[in-house]
């Protein structure tokens, strides 16, 4: 763990150096959830509301989803740029260090400029909380937090399934893309808007549901959700992260170094 | 120009190298296009009183986005011109005995076609024949799908014009990665990328019709609903054509100016 925030402090005095072209990088990653945010924005403008849900109820969920992934695309970068790793022949030099891989994949990169998407995220969370007519209460703030980590957790999990994949394919598939992004896209409205085959997949495969939707009921007194109930499903988003790291082991195991 | 047709014909036959990319890529626009179908959907199933387009044209709209998605970014990742500028290669692009201008166009332009025809026909093919309410259908009649093509076309041309100005500011700023994410990012909001034009509220729609961008997607897909009638249509191609003459005129002058100061960084 150690060894984790030097990394992060290395890279963040590296990436510093840039000094511009970061704060330009960290404005454009806050225009970008920005412009999605006002199209969504547009859309209950006009059409007031989609299958029950109010805007300040979406946007709960639109800030909550972003957040996680701006988290983890700026923590788990590592392995989204893995495929360079491997076709370069430089996860050798990862393999013979006495530390675990997965420390030393996340630690050889992490994207800074994403803070600008968490900002942006962070601010619709507290414009969305504070519009919001529910009544809080410790439980439900702790479960809204819980939320969070665990799409952190979803994401990240996600990112290192298509790494593993590079360990059979050498390049980086851009079909991961569709879970990745697709899954942020999809995920930041509440889940039940969708056709019945996608909201199975994305609860009992991906877990996006256990963040995103039946936490979100409870929060929002919706539905008759109990506490107990939603407090476990985003513990069970977290969970995905295990098998993803069983099938990176695999995929270690299995790695043969293209030489160079 | 035939050294810039033979740059072109070469850059088409690169980019056809990337079949299994083209494949992926496919898939990732389809999940895309039920993903903002779905939405939609969603959407308009309560809406109260009559949406400004109806849910087929939307459809049809959704689709030719995903389809032509080389034709409507307003920021195809090419790293390549980037690189020239930045790393002062750009001296032996210079050497050449051709008009920079016309040859980075013919590049670029090169670059979306061959990714576009790799991914456009299937993604078409099998939109057509999906079940309902996904399938496309069919353009409004055959005299609008022609004029969608005429527009569609001269839309491309705007959109390279316009992403020559990007890289023409490249000499200046040099760093490409921020300015420009930040001007793809309101360009593509502004063409009808995120939301359609005729779901945006009326004073954003007002700002749209006056910018080029929505000239580029946003119009040719309304022509192919019939969301835009003909007569309508054949003005707009007009409109289009004058916009594309200013943004050439623009750009070459632009790139002259620039050429005129460039400083080559190091050797």
């Amino acid at each position: 763990m150690v060894l984790f925030w030097k990394y992060v402090a290395i890279l963040f005095k590296s990436q510093m150096q840039y000094r511009t072209s970061f704060w330009l990088l960290t404005l454009g990653q806050f225009l970008v959830p920005f412009s999605a945010f006002a199209g969504l924005y547009f859309m209950f403008e006009r059409f007031g509301q989609i299958r029950g849900w109010a805007f300040d109820e979406v946007a709960l969920c639109f800030a909550v989803i972003h957040m996680a992934f701006a988290v983890s695309e700026c923590f788990a970068r590592g392995f989204d740029s893995f495929s360079t790793l491997v076709a370069g022949g430089d996860f050798d030099r990862l393999l013979v260090r006495p530390r675990g891989t997965i420390v030393q994949v996340l630690g050889s990169k992490f994207e800074f400029s994403r803070i600008g998407r968490l900002v942006q995220s962070t601010l619709v969370l507290a414009w969305a909380v504070s519009r919001l007519s529910a009544e809080w209460s410790v439980l439900k703030a702790l479960v809204l937090v819980l939320m969070i980590v665990s799409g952190v957790f979803i994401f990240s999990g996600i990112f290192m399934l298509a790494a593993t994949m590079c360990f059979w394919t050498i390049q980086g598939l851009e079909i991961a893309n569709i879970f990745t992004d697709g899954g942020r896209e999809m995920a930041q409205y509440p889940l039940n808007i969708y056709k019945k085959w996608v909201t199975r997949f994305f609860t009992f495969v991906i877990p996006f549901g256990c963040v995103n939707y039946i936490p979100l009921l409870y929060i929002l007194d919706k539905g008759n959700g109990n506490g107990l109930m939603s407090l476990l499903s985003p513990l069970a988003g977290i969970a995905f992260i295990i098998p993803c790291l069983l099938v990176w082991r695999l995929g270690v195991r299995h790695y043969r170094s293209t030489g160079s | 120009m035939r050294a810039y047709l033979s740059v072109f014909k070469l850059r088409l036959n690169l980019g056809m190298q990337y079949r299994t990319a083209a494949v992926a890529g496919c898939a990732t626009q389809f999940f895309w296009g039920f993903l903002i179908i779905m939405v939609f959907e969603a959407f308009y199933s309560h809406a109260s009183g009559t949406p400004p387009i109806s849910l087929k044209q939307l459809i049809s709209y959704v689709w030719l986005q995903q389809a032509f998605l080389a034709f409507i970014m307003l920021w195809f990742r090419d790293n390549e011109l980037f690189q020239l500028i930045t790393s002062g290669n750009i001296a032996y692009e210079l050497c050449r005995p051709s008009g920079l201008y016309g040859l980075w166009f013919a590049k670029l332009l090169a670059q979306r076609l061959s990714s576009a025809i790799l991914r456009s026909l299937p993604i078409l093919a099998v939109a057509l024949f999906l079940p309902e309410p996904y399938r496309m259908p069919l353009p409004h009649d055959w005299l609008a799908f022609l004029l969608f093509g005429a527009a569609l076309l001269i839309g491309l041309l705007m959109i390279v014009s316009l992403s020559m100005l990007m890289y023409i500011s490249v000499f200046v700023t040099l760093s490409p990665s921020g300015s420009l994410l930040m001007f793809g990012v309101l360009g593509e909001f502004l063409a009808g990328m995120i939301i359609p034009v005729p779901l945006m509220p009326d004073w954003l729609q007002q700002i749209v019709y006056v910018l080029p961008f929505r000239w580029t997607a946003d119009f040719p897909f309304r022509v192919y609903s019939g969301h835009i009638p003909l007569q309508e249509a054949v003005a707009g191609i007009g409109i289009q054509l004058l916009w594309l003459m200013g943004l050439l005129w623009l750009g070459k002058s632009a790139m002259t100016k620039v050429l005129r100061k460039v400083v080559v960084q190091g050797g």
